[in-house]
């Protein structure tokens, strides 16, 4: 079994959501405390296993915003595992999540200089090593209805971007998605073959205005601005020319 | 990355430790240095190399487990530097027995074994430390070869300066080919480092492009998500600026290569006086290593800053 997420950058909208419910369901789970630092002071700061960053992608005016969550990718080759020192972190051979076990981590930080996704935060309150733990507490809770088995940041997503499941399984759901949308590595060229995935943007349609008609840039949408139009089409075209954007 | 002085000092001071035991070892088959001298190198070696460990831990969030960091040799290079600086310790102690008992009755071939063991398990911790570093696949200035040879050549260097004042405090003649050794470790240490950073000056390796995974077209940064500083952006956001990371590298070669060169040259051409030239020799080398050891942590950028905008690392 490999789980992991597949997470689709076309619906994601930024919202957090998922961070703030991994940190809601973590601070209290088995890897709790997520200390912050002065949360209300002048720089609050804190752990989080979850981060969204956002980006700008090509050139106006073929440009889009991207949101970007990344958590742990569960990798397959995790290099984080190979350098701990002590043993603390490990990789579970049953379903492939990496875990840190807090017992025994001594907070050397080399797990963290060893990943290149940022998934891991060092503790400064608790002193150990904290990562996301694919709510390992939460996917096996038999107490739990079945359809709640499923990581925090998957079960709150608004926009559905986020997927879990057993990406060694060719018919589930995340393998799928990754088959029809050519789910893609992060950094494949560092070789940790992480097993979460990323769905690009899908095309889409280019909405002209008045500094970038229909046509202008490179690889625009199929948007065309001829004669042989619907009327509707005219119509949508004219708002979206009047509207100011 | 952000320099931890105390993984500065660590790697420094027992880097000049065990080099003085290479260097001691490879001497002591040439019956070179007094029983004296070699008493007090083993004794310097062994407080140094202990001062260098004990300043390790204290990088740790959670020493409590410290213990816990010889366990996993099989996999992790940090756990094979502890390994190995524990067998180092009775490998140690009894060479420093066999120089105690030198004097008396001594099989030839147990000296010879054991002169090769200390240095080789030396030699090997050294290396160890440099692997810590160079097995990170996401630090491309740590990610090369040139890495565990630059720890060792310097901690060679170290040694045998170190060596050199030890001899002259125990009373020991300097001889002109102990001067010239340590001329041409010092030339070696030069020239790694000048290969070293010739070889990190251009970005190569991920960009912000195979990080996101948008291959074909620009990305840029335009919210990283947090308002105030996070564990990733004070461990690895370190930024050095260009003139300081110049000035600094000026420093590394004229304090630690090219001032203590001239002095052994000035020593060697019985210019100066022995005993101010090796001292001031082993300081200089001493304060330019410890910058160049603080540059290596200043400049290694971490993949991760690709995420908070950075286009290349």
């Amino acid at each position: 079994m490999k789980l992991g997420l597949v997470i689709d950058l076309d619906t994601c909208v930024g919202c957090n959501a998922c961070a703030v419910a991994c940190k809601q369901w973590n601070t209290s789970g088995t890897t709790g405390p997520l200390s912050d630092y002065q949360p209300f002071g002048k720089d609050p700061s804190g752990v989080w296993f979850n981060r969204i960053r956002h980006y700008e992608v090509g050139d106006y005016p073929v440009n889009k915003t991207v949101h970007f969550p990344m958590s742990c990718m569960h990798c397959e080759d995790a290099d984080c595992v190979t350098v701990c020192p002590t043993g603390a972190s490990y990789k579970r051979p049953e379903d492939g999540i990496v875990l840190v076990d807090q017992d025994k981590c001594m907070g050397c930080n080399y797990c963290a200089w060893a990943c290149p996704y940022g998934a891991r935060e060092l503790d400064r309150e608790d002193g150990v090593m904290k990562k996301c733990t694919l709510c390992v507490d939460r996917i096996y809770d038999e107490e739990l209805p079945e359809q709640e088995r499923q990581p925090a940041c998957v079960m709150t997503c608004p926009t559905h971007a986020r997927f879990f499941g057993d990406l060694d399984d060719p018919d589930s759901e995340v393998s799928t998605l990754v088959r029809e949308r050519d789910g893609e590595q992060l950094m494949p060229e560092l070789g940790y073959n992480p097993t979460n995935l990323y769905l690009k943007p899908r095309k889409a349609v280019r909405v002209p205005s008045h500094d970038a008609p229909a046509g202008a840039g490179a690889g625009a949408g199929a948007d065309s601005g001829g004669g042989g139009e619907s009327l509707a089409a005219r119509v949508k075209n004219w708002v979206n020319r009047a509207v100011a954007r | 990355m952000q320099p931890a002085l105390s993984i500065i000092f660590f790697t420094v001071v027992s880097g000049a430790g065990l080099g003085l035991f290479m260097v001691l070892a490879v001497a002591g088959l040439f019956g070179k240095p007094e029983t004296e001298t070699a008493l007090l190198v083993c004794a310097a070696g062994l407080v140094l190399t202990t001062l260098g460990l004990v300043s390790s831990t204290f990088h740790l969030a959670n020493p409590k487990n410290a213990w816990r960091a010889f366990s996993r040799f099989k996999t992790s290079w940090l756990a094979r530097e502890g390994v190995l600086a524990v067998i180092f310790y009775p490998v140690a102690l009894a060479y420093t027995a066999l120089w105690w008992m030198r004097d008396t009755a001594l099989a030839n071939p147990l000296w010879v074994a054991m002169s090769l063991l200390v240095g080789l398990i030396a030699l090997a911790t050294v290396f160890s430390t440099g692997m810590i570093y160079a097995c990170l696949k996401t630090i491309r200035q740590w990610h090369t070869p040139l890495t565990p040879v630059n720890y060792i050549v310097l901690s060679l260097v170290l040694g045998s300066l170190l060596m050199l004042v030890l001899q002259d405090f125990a009373g020991g003649a300097t001889s002109a080919y102990e001067l010239e050794i340590a001329l041409g470790l010092l030339a070696a240490g030069a020239l790694m480092k000048l290969i070293y950073y010739a070889w990190i000056s251009p970005p190569q390796g991920p960009t912000i492009n195979t990080a996101t995974g948008f291959t074909r077209a620009n990305v840029r940064l335009l919210d990283v998500g947090h308002g105030a500083g996070t564990f990733l952006t004070e461990e690895f956001g370190f930024r050095l600026a260009r003139e300081r990371r110049v000035l600094l590298r000026w420093c590394v070669f004229i304090l630690g290569f090219i001032l203590p060169a001239l002095l052994m040259l000035g020593g060697l051409a019985q210019a100066l006086p022995i005993r101010p030239a090796v001292l001031s020799a082993f300081a200089l080398a001493l304060i330019g290593i410890f910058i160049e050891r603080w540059l290596f942590f200043a400049e290694a950028q971490h993949v991760v800053n690709l995420y908070h905008g950075r286009r290349q690392t």
